[in-house]
């Protein structure tokens, strides 16, 4: 008896040494196994028999582990999708894939800003057509990357045709505010398009979407590092060049525009091939702004409904809160991507619930003194494109805060919002094509 | 008998979820219950019983709970909750269906009364 102990002991070791696999698992899976173990030693079986043959029916631990894995990690499709239950694949770097495009797209962009004149001469069509000659690249990066057919290559290159034709045909006027509305939309619509690819063309599944905001969140923060590692060494560059009497402000023109084009693709091979990092790093980062967002949210509602200027606000506040709004959003969302979804509520969830009901108190009263300014003012680009925005942004809060509440209080489950959200989420996308194509004629491109 | 892998999982759901209708029950018993109604023809490997417990608990379809049967180490029990029960029912739809249209196309049109009572 004491034999098969040891070998239970080492069967569960074993299986413990799996990442997917928790100790509550591995509990469960060990009293199987002996509840099996039992069986057929009453059967007639030998213990070391009806060791054998419990172990072989429990299955191979390397497949377990996967399909525990599969279970808890919305990412694993990507390498069990082509592999049909086979071996898994191993997320190769890939790095020189990745370089062609960010190459290509640098190249893209010093060539459109060298004819624009950027930034001795305005060139508004550049700024407007900025995304344009980066995200395609990034589309095009997940397409090769994910071997897309060449069918669905066609159907993701229609979108991006289409806003070209848009943005360029339509007749601007300069400087006004439908062209900002437009430069400002256009890189959100773009970025609903590069998501067709990301998901090897299949709109609809639920764990993909999710996968889909797990990746944004991520790619913003490599972004950002990237960006604050490359603003530091533009910055000594230049401080290094000055006594050479090398005009810095050029080497920077020529540095930066194609630098931060090529970053965008740098960043989505940094999230595709390390994954592992920043699974960590994600539900740290949320933990740690969060509260610190909820609490903003909770100050400022506070100050101005006692300071009486709920009504009062003007454009340029507007503006600002409309940002923080939909900086809260993505905060929240990412923070329900990163979370284990069979997680029991924490206070982390009762955290994130006072922040989202805080935005939506400051989203209501948003709301309400926009719609006071179009009452007195009318309607303009600007407002209208805003009040859209903080009416769809007031829906999705809604259904969040209802749905959390619910899964705080144990009526519901976590499933049912992050459903929510991949559902809701591409109204924006669709809100967003709608500013770009549908507003400027509205208003007479003025 | 050899059965198709796809057959396997597609029924694996609706088993469980049925076997869970009639009683609460554990990991153990539910894959001997299996064996049992559909003698010894399904042959699922044990281990993939538990993930797919674990995605029915993430939807919302089962609850579990640790519990002490009578001096043996503790126990998850798993029961069905009322969307589960709305899951297998949506399950048996489609499945009459599918079995109906096979029925037909074999011929005969009753080829599986006893398994769905006649429908």
């Amino acid at each position: 008896m004491d034999q098969l102990e040891l070998e239970i002991e080492e069967w569960r070791a074993f299986v413990e040494q799996s990442p997917a696999v928790d100790g509550r698992d591995v509990e469960e899976l060990e009293d199987h196994l002996r509840a099996q173990i039992a069986d057929l030693t009453a059967v007639g079986l030998s213990p070391d028999e009806a060791l054998l043959v419990a172990v072989k029916r429990m299955g191979a631990v390397d497949e377990l582990s996967r399909e525990f894995a599969r279970e808890h990690s919305g990412r694993l499709w990507r390498q069990l999708v082509s592999s049909d239950g086979g071996e898994q694949e191993p997320s190769e770097s890939r790095w020189l894939e990745a370089l062609v495009f960010a190459v290509a797209s640098a190249t893209a962009i010093q060539i459109a800003r060298m004819t624009a004149g950027f930034p001795t001469e305005p060139a508004s069509w550049l700024l407007r057509n900025a995304s344009l000659f980066v995200l395609p690249f990034l589309a095009g990066y997940f397409a090769y990357r994910r071997r897309l057919a060449l069918r669905q290559c066609m159907v993701m290159a229609v979108p991006f045709v289409i806003a070209a034709v848009v943005i360029n045909a339509y007749p601007f006027v300069e400087g006004g505010s439908t062209e900002v509305l437009v430069a400002a939309h256009l890189p959100v619509v773009l970025w609903f398009v590069v998501a067709y690819p990301y998901m090897s063309g299949v709109l609809r599944s639920h764990e993909r979407r999710m996968d889909f905001v797990r990746f944004t969140g991520e790619w913003f923060i490599y972004y950002v590092l990237i960006a604050l590692g490359g603003g530091v060494l533009l910055a000594l560059t230049a401080f290094i060049l000055d006594p050479t009497g090398v005009d810095s402000e050029r080497v920077i023109d020529w540095v930066l525009p194609p630098g931060a084009a090529g970053a965008v693709i740098v960043a989505a091979w940094l999230v595709e091939s390390k994954q592992r990092v920043v699974e960590n790093m994600a539900p740290v980062l949320t933990m740690l702004f969060t509260p610190l967002f909820a609490v903003m949210l909770v100050a400022a509602i506070v100050v101005y409904v006692a300071t009486g200027l709920g009504g009062a606000f003007d454009r340029d506040l507007l503006g600002v809160f409309d940002a923080l709004l939909v900086v809260v959003l993505g905060l929240v969302l990412y923070g329900i991507s990163a979370r284990d979804p069979s997680a029991s509520p924490g206070w982390m969830d009762r955290i994130q619930l006072i922040a989202v009901v805080s935005a939506l108190v400051l989203d209501v009263i948003v709301l309400g003194a926009m719609i006071a300014r179009i009452g007195e003012l009318g309607f303009t680009p600007n407002r209208t494109a805003a009040l859209g925005l903080n009416v769809l942004l007031l829906v999705s809060l809604v259904g969040t805060a209802w749905l959390s509440a619910r899964f705080l209080t144990g009526r519901s489950t976590f499933n049912r919002l992050e459903r929510w959200q991949t559902t809701y989420l591409p109204i924006f996308g669709v809100w967003a094509a709608a500013v770009v194509v549908v507003l400027p004629p509205l208003f007479s491109f003025s | 008998m050899n059965i198709d892998k796809d057959l396997v999982a597609a029924s694996a759901t609706p088993l469980v979820l049925a076997i869970l209708a009639e009683s609460e029950s554990y990991g153990y018993a539910i894959l001997k219950r299996v064996r049992e109604i559909s003698d010894g023809e399904l042959e699922w490997t044990d281990g993939m019983l538990y993930p797919l417990l674990h995605r029915l608990h993430r939807l919302g379809y089962v609850t579990r709970e640790w519990r002490i049967p009578s001096e043996e180490r503790r126990r998850r029990y798993y029961a069905i909750t009322d969307e589960g029960q709305a899951a297998l029912a949506e399950h048996k739809r489609q499945w009459v269906t599918v079995a109906k249209a096979l029925g037909d196309a074999w011929g005969g049109g009753d080829l599986l009364p006893l398994a769905f009572g006649g429908a």
